[in-house]
């Protein structure tokens, strides 16, 4: 090692894109010192409390809220009826529905809304939602989206009677939500009659919830004098808050003042806009007093936006060598009492359309049904861009099954079928143009660090003595960064994504972005890639997001869309201040702009290295002598619409081990690589891996709300609901190939979503596979120990000789 | 022990993170709520109320328990440590803060106070852990980010550290 040159440790002293810089959140949280909603106190704030439905499907007869009122500390109860004169007894939803805030005459799930309490403190107002009297008449239910659509089935949502043209399509029945169809249908009907193998599997992805540590929650602060609402809340996505907020309440957006605060967690979870929320407003503005609402953890399960419950049907129509020829999808989507799916709201199953994958399948068709049930509305993508880990989840376990039924090696069938490099910008079936890929390398390069064939051969030779051995792979490729607005927006707002950046004069800097983190270390990374952009150490740039105030509108952080989205409105806007700082630099060094070249942290005129200006020599002059006819200061906005999308891809493989006795799963090995393109963090990226990761273990190997057939929730508490500890959670191995974004500015392309949706099939993959030899082609997660002794004893394999 | 009738509220007195502080109670305020809401230490997080995912945890006379489980008037007159104390006077961070912040071992930050309070009590019990048992320890806590292995790594470098500086004070 030579000592470094002068050039190399200014780069390092950056902090720039590709080093390994720690995080700037920690040292607040590690102290006590985060400010989550929970924490915050007001003079006089009350506290709010719902009465919730036992009933799945009921008609409400009467409400009596006289004892609760009576009860010393309680200052309003209100229901519908107090909601209805201001028009927000209901309220929008991103899907284009309407969701009841507190249920008005019926309810269409157990556990929802149906009065709010307010009083003094959380205890008195819990006490006093138990003393609120509602006669409810049960009503049929329907919790199996398979008999939603029957003729008889109950009819779940009264207020749309008649409506038959819905959101996204007619509506063929009183429970049907929409029809969603993309791909050419007549072509893919060809291919599959002529076809020399087809396969057809049902495949079903149960409903889960995200469940971050810290449940949803809001502190409404209505200032009667100015007119003025302030709203704290734990959300995703502030600015789209206070337009919804502002919308709903008819208060001018101006008055209206979001904040979120650090978050503990998303998922997904808090993108949308629950009743509590809209109910702490009306209060706060009826009683004149700040009023705060936090759910308890069994409120946030049962009621607040569950993740999936897709029934699907898959088939792959291919030839003997195994290449496929057309894919066909059926889903029946089952979104609960109202469609509150937050997607892009002209896309009512999300992007479930990149269900070819990462492979070239040149006909494909999908057709997706919503339809109500008497369950919680919800919908919500668990840490994944809309709908993306189901369509993942269908095709990469339709690869398998397909690999099975002609005898091919499963890593063999995706290395047949992957699009090849040069096909890249490739335009699929479905309509999506994928940005770039190099889906056979990656593969091949976890192939041979995990030596295939070797395990290959080992289970071969555990299956000889009885044991049970699987081994997973998942090739994915995500889509994520919505996204361009032509196509993609919230309730009419484009999905653009917006940084501010202000240089100060002794050349530290401060930038804004329309994004939240909760977790995914913005405050970190985003200064990296404004720090190789401007010269100026990532040490001295501050980031802030999540006050509705000062921050510039965004759509938020969800779908991995910030890197893309705001990541490059960071880079774009940096480079406005660095077009501006070379007017400067040529000013200060009486030069033409053409003759500077910029180097690291400053412009040097080219070819006299010591004639230069430093980034910090320029943001002084840039308040004090700026050229004749350039505006003082030194500041830049960029509002990024992106032009695609963009296709983060990776090839996993897990190894398990199932006790064939009792039907516990052990994951011995989960080797995952990915290609997130330019690599801003590694050590951040390597934290979302294994905290994604470790959501798809939880979802393949546990996570369901089942519901009885009278809509009864089983179980809507940690007791029941899994998320597995240190002890479960298996450990892994991390890998990665750069194949960088074309249209990106940096090329990233983002990653906090990649592992959940690639990690998922390939844990249901490997256990799948260690049935395979016994002609087993599909099992439905999750695979809970009891749920596969269940097929081990059905399959007689738990017989001891 | 003392008996509490229906309905009374006391004043609860008790020594947080080394100052005494005191507010008043019912018999039913939970000693999380008391502590965040009552003395104002928000450091401590609640994540389910029933005792499954440790966020609440603090250190009582030295022992980690669930705060959410935990009355405000079983507190009273006790030593109750939470995570706003781990760090010296002068904020200097202590070494498994640090550990946690070197080895990128939270997220969102909303299970770590939970964590970091086993974790001290563990670490003093069990100097020497090993893999396993750190993890058997974290398993009194959710988190929903990191996937813990970042976790049970700043933990196992924390124990290191102090069993090196027991090492060279021996021998010093």
């Amino acid at each position: 090692m030579g000592i470094p040159t002068e050039h190399y440790t200014r780069k390092e002293k950056l902090g720039g894109v590709g080093c390994e810089r720690r995080r700037k959140e920690d040292a607040r949280f590690i102290q006590g010192k985060g400010n989550y909603v929970d924490d915050i106190k007001l003079p006089g704030m009350l506290h709010g409390d719902f009465v919730r439905s036992p009933y799945a499907h009921a008609r409400i007869k009467s409400i009596d809220a006289s004892a609760a009122l009576a009860l010393p500390g309680v200052h309003a109860v209100l229901t519908a009826k107090d909601l209805k004169p201001l028009n927000l007894h209901w309220m929008p939803t991103l899907a284009g529905d309407v969701q009841a805030v507190l249920a008005d005459e019926k309810v269409g799930f157990q556990y929802q809304e149906v009065a709010f309490v307010v009083a003094d403190d959380r205890y008195i107002a819990a006490d006093a939602a138990d003393m609120v009297k509602v006669e409810y008449e049960v009503l049929p239910c329907v919790s199996d989206p398979h008999r939603a659509m029957d003729p008889d089935a109950p009819e779940i949502r009264p207020d749309l009677a008649g409506k038959m043209q819905g959101a996204h399509s007619a509506r063929k029945h009183h429970n049907h939500i929409f029809t969603w169809e993309v791909g050419d249908k007549a072509a893919t009907d060809l291919a599959f009659s002529m076809a020399e193998v087809t396969v057809k599997e049902k495949i079903w992805y149960p409903r889960n919830h995200g469940s971050p540590l810290e449940t949803c929650g809001a502190v409404a602060a209505f200032d009667k004098a100015n007119g003025e609402l302030k709203l704290w809340v734990t959300s995703q996505a502030p600015h789209v808050v206070r337009t919804v907020v502002a919308q709903l309440s008819g208060l001018d957006e101006a008055r209206v003042h979001v904040v979120a605060p650090d978050v503990g967690g998303g998922f997904g979870v808090k993108v949308g806009i629950y009743p509590g929320y809209v109910c702490a407003i009306v209060a706060s503005i009826s009683l004149g007093r700040p009023v705060k609402w936090i759910e308890d953890r069994v409120e946030h399960l049962a009621a607040t936006a569950f993740g999936r419950d897709y029934h699907m049907t898959g088939e792959l129509a291919a030839d003997k060598d195994g290449r496929i020829k057309a894919l066909r999808v059926h889903v029946l989507a089952d979104h609960g009492a109202f469609d509150s799916c937050a997607d892009p709201s002209k896309w009512p199953a999300g992007f479930f359309n990149i269900c070819t994958g990462s492979y070239d399948i040149k006909v494909a068709y999908v057709c997706v049904d919503g339809v109500y049930t008497n369950k919680a509305p919800g919908g919500v993508s668990y840490r994944c861009s809309f709908r993306v880990t189901e369509a993942s989840y269908i095709i990469e376990r339709m690869i398998d099954v397909l690999a099975q039924r002609l005898g091919i090696d499963k890593a063999e069938i995706r290395l047949r079928n992957f699009i090849k490099p040069e096909q890249f910008p490739y335009m699929s079936a479905l309509g999506w143009e994928y940005d770039s890929g190099n889906y056979a390398e990656g593969l091949r390069k976890v192939l041979e660090a995990c030596d295939y064939a070797g395990l290959r051969r080992e289970q071969a030779e555990k299956r000889a003595r009885g044991y049970l051995m699987g081994i997973g792979l998942s090739t994915f490729t995500e889509i994520v960064g919505a996204g361009p607005t032509k196509i993609c927006d919230i309730l009419g707002v484009g999905m653009f994504d917006s940084c501010e950046i202000r240089v100060h004069p002794t050349g530290s800097a401060i930038a804004r972005f329309g994004t939240k983190d909760q977790g995914q270390s913005h405050r970190t990374t985003y200064a990296q890639i404004l720090a190789t952009e401007i010269g100026i150490p990532s040490e001295n740039i501050m980031i802030e997001e999540g006050d509705t105030d000062t921050a510039p509108y965004g759509l938020g952080t969800y779908g991995s869309r910030s890197t893309p989205t705001a990541g490059a409105a960071a880079a774009r806007a940096g480079r406005k201040i660095r077009a501006k700082a070379r007017k400067i630099a040529a000013h200060l060094l009486e030069v033409s702009e053409d003759d500077l070249e910029w180097d690291v942290d400053r412009f040097v005129v080219k070819g006299v290295p010591d004639q230069m200006k430093t980034m910090k020599d320029i943001a002084w002059a840039a308040y004090n002598n700026v050229p004749p006819g350039l505006e003082p200061g030194l500041e830049a906005v960029d509002y990024y619409d992106p032009p695609n999308m963009t296709y983060p891809s990776g090839a996993y493989l897990c190894v398990v081990d199932i006790d064939r006795y009792t039907g516990e799963v052990k994951v011995r090995r989960f080797y995952a690589l990915d290609d997130c393109g330019t690599r801003i963090n590694p050590i951040i990226i390597d934290g979302q891996i294994h905290g994604g990761l470790t959501e798809a273990f939880a979802v393949a190997m546990g996570q369901e709300l089942p519901y009885d057939k009278e809509g009864n929730l089983l179980g809507a508490s940690l007791l029941d609901y899994f998320i597995p500890t240190a002890v479960e959670t298996p450990k892994y191995e991390t890998d990665f190939t750069v194949t960088p974004s074309p249209h990106h500015p940096i090329g990233a392309k983002g990653v906090g979503e990649s592992p959940h949706v690639g990690g998922v099939s390939a844990f249901s993959n490997a256990v799948i596979d260690a049935f395979s030899h016994v002609g087993v082609t599909h099992i439905d997660m999750p695979y809970k120990s009891c749920n596969v002794w269940k097929m081990l004893h059905a399959l007689g394999l738990d017989k001891r000789e | 022990m003392k008996r509490l009738e229906q309905g009374e509220r006391h004043t609860v007195s008790l020594i947080l993170n080394g100052v005494p502080r005191t507010g008043r109670a019912d018999n039913r305020t939970l000693l999380s709520d008391f502590l965040r809401h009552e003395l104002g230490a928000t450091g401590t997080h609640v994540g389910c109320e029933h005792g499954v995912c440790g966020a609440c945890t603090v250190r009582i006379d030295g022992a980690a328990a669930r705060a959410c489980l935990t009355l405000a008037v079983q507190a009273e007159g006790r030593r109750v440590d939470t995570v706003e104390g781990l760090a010296g006077k002068d904020g200097e961070l202590n070494d498994l803060q640090q550990a946690f912040r070197r080895n990128h071992a939270l997220q969102c930050g909303f299970c770590t106070p939970g964590i970091l309070m086993s974790c001290s009590d563990f670490l003093e019990r069990v100097p020497g852990p090993t893999e396993a048992q750190v993890r058997d320890m974290l398993s009194g806590h959710l988190c929903r980010c990191t996937g813990y292995t970042n976790i049970v790594k700043a933990v196992l470098e924390t124990a290191a550290e102090r069993q090196a500086r027991r090492e060279e004070e021996k021998h010093a």
